[in-house]
């Protein structure tokens, strides 16, 4: 089978592989209709994630065709067109039991702070992704949801990972009727947990970010009031200024330790890798957030550490929620969203290509080409 | 003092006060955590089937037992493979498990290239990087980051083929 082959930072390839195979009895194999490149893929691409291994496939976020079930799989068949939550799941160990999917204790041995995840290096487990022809799906009988009739596939495949983290970044905000939210980063998840934010009643809602086109995207499609902080001098100033000097109610890192914004961090996060990343956005975040205040974490960070003004999240008080987004447990809820027409996924899709152009569809992601949001591979001609 | 940490269970039913104040709203993880679900603490949960460990697979130390599904993608091999294995001699706590990691993956490029070329291909490595795509759509910057490329490789090229000569030079006086 054809399927995207990381050769080291910044360099992916499509190549010939080994088509998956059963490993467990409840694997299936699906064959892939959508994969979308994430901006967190873009981690991996950059070389910021130990344990990201020459060969492996990358892709969290695909839909498809059930080729083939385990012997335990008796909620699927082949024919099954099924949307694959990017989180691999028991949905029986302690964690999955509360509902955190995403902190999953079954499903990788390389680390316990992270579950498992397709595609993610070793550090999520060491698994094959879906930008590939075909992929195996640990836990078939509990992570995949069909998708339901007359879906489009282009929305169904956005509610692997983009919907449920944007979603989640607004819920774990904790927003309440008329709060004032700052979303850090007008990236696909900015984006979206711009849009969420309206959901859960804000009153206000401000977008910052350094791309001008994705801010004038967020204006429209979420709605929201946009700002390019590379015009701002001082962003925790500037939210003051914003919000009567008391800060915002809800601050929302929806970047990750990829952040432009600070040469310094930039030096230290990412160049020379003393931080788990740059985490400029984090220290906006809580500079910027009022007394008492949320700060919802989404972005992805490495697994060492990070600079941060801790002083000030304990002298104002601050709540920080985090966590990968639970999935499985927002699909029933997004899906209604979708369906309603209240969310509007793939939208937010700019760029359709075939696998063999991945490492074109990488780069157009990664330099911010062409006016890219999101791309989307069709691995198998989409169908 | 206090030299060993104390395994002596305490009864919190003994303890004056205990839960007097309990308030199951005064819940920062609600609604993405349901804690009703949390009864049974430990790892006490009915296991899935485990897989055969059919490929090498590194496991961390804070698992006191390996879940029971793992990703068999590329297992640790060569030499970025004994930086891997040294790498989870120490949790994820410690730094150096992860920095030992980020240099197992440097090391691991180098590799690829090296099987590549074992393998009778060159790595088209500009097209791996998606030059196709900056030619297109950035193609002013593209044609600059060649320009400056060219230059800084043309001037170190110059100057090595100098100091060259001149030990040639120094050497035929000598």
């Amino acid at each position: 089978m054809l399927a995207a082959d990381y050769r080291g930072p910044y360099r992916v390839r499509a190549e010939r592989k080994p088509e998956p195979a059963i490993h467990h009895p409840r694997d299936a194999i699906v064959r892939v209709t959508r994969s979308c490149i994430c901006g967190s893929d873009l981690h991996l691409y950059h070389g910021l994630v130990p344990d990201t291994r020459v060969g492996m496939t990358f892709g969290h976020e695909f839909c498809g065709i059930v080729e083939e079930v385990g012997a335990e799989v008796g909620n699927l068949s082949p024919g099954d067109h099924v949307l694959v939550p990017f989180n691999i799941a028991c949905g029986q160990c302690h964690f999955c039991k509360q509902g955190l999917f995403g902190n999953c204790h079954e499903a990788n041995p390389e680390a316990t702070a992270v579950g498992g995840i397709y595609g993610y290096s070793h550090t999520a487990g060491g698994y094959d992704g879906g930008q590939a022809q075909y992929a195996r799906v640990p836990y078939a009988d509990f992570g995949p949801t069909l998708i339901p009739d007359g879906m489009d596939l282009d929305d169904a495949v956005l509610l692997t990972d983009i919907v449920p983290t944007g979603y989640q970044a607004a819920e774990m905000g904790g927003i309440q009727k008329g709060d004032t939210v700052v979303v850090f980063g007008a990236g696909p998840v900015g984006i979206m947990a711009a849009r969420c934010a309206w959901l859960f009643g804000a009153g206000r809602v401000l977008v910052i970010d350094h791309v001008d086109y994705r801010l004038e995207f967020a204006s429209r499609y979420c709605p929201a009031e946009v700002y390019n902080f590379a015009a701002i001098d001082d962003m925790a100033l500037f939210i003051k200024k914003q919000t009567d000097s008391l800060g915002a109610d809800v601050c929302i890192d929806a970047v990750g330790g990829d952040a432009a914004g600070s040469m310094l961090r930039t030096l230290l996060g990412k160049k020379l890798k003393l931080e788990a990343g740059s985490a400029i956005t984090l220290h906006w975040a809580i500079n910027s957030v009022k007394k008492g205040g949320i700060v919802s974490i989404v972005g992805v960070y490495g697994p060492t550490g990070n600079l941060i003004p801790m002083g000030n999240v304990v002298n104002k008080g601050i709540t920080i929620r985090a966590n990968q987004a639970s999935v499985k447990r927002l699909l029933p809820r997004l899906i209604e969203h979708v369906q309603a027409g209240r969310i509007d996924p793939k939208a937010l899709i700019t760029h359709r290509l075939p696998l063999e152009e991945v490492s074109d569809a990488y780069r157009l992601f990664s330099a911010k080409l062409d006016a890219c949001i999101k791309p989307v591979l069709y691995p198998n001609g989409g169908a | 003092m206090v030299s060993k940490s104390s395994r002596q269970a305490i009864d919190p039913a003994t303890v004056n006060g205990w839960g007097v104040d309990a308030d199951s709203r005064n819940d920062p993880t609600y609604p993405y955590r349901d804690r009703a679900a949390d009864q049974a603490k430990g790892m006490a949960w009915e296991r899935p089937p485990l897989q055969p460990e059919d490929v090498e697979v590194l496991r961390s130390l804070e698992h006191n037992r390996r879940p029971a599904v793992f990703g068999v993608s590329v297992p640790p091999s060569g030499v970025s493979g004994m930086i891997r294995r040294a790498a989870f001699t120490y949790s994820e706590s410690d730094w150096r498990h992860w920095l030992m990691l980020l240099g197992a993956d440097r090391v691991n490029m180098l590799e690829g290239i090296l099987a590549d070329l074992i393998g009778g291909r060159v790595p088209n490595i500009p097209a791996e990087m998606g030059v196709r795509a900056e030619w297109q759509h950035n193609r002013d910057s593209l044609v600059r980051k060649a320009a400056i490329a060219a230059t800084v490789s043309t001037v170190a090229i110059v100057l090595l083929r100098r100091r060259a000569a001149g030990r040639e030079r120094r050497a035929g006086r000598l």
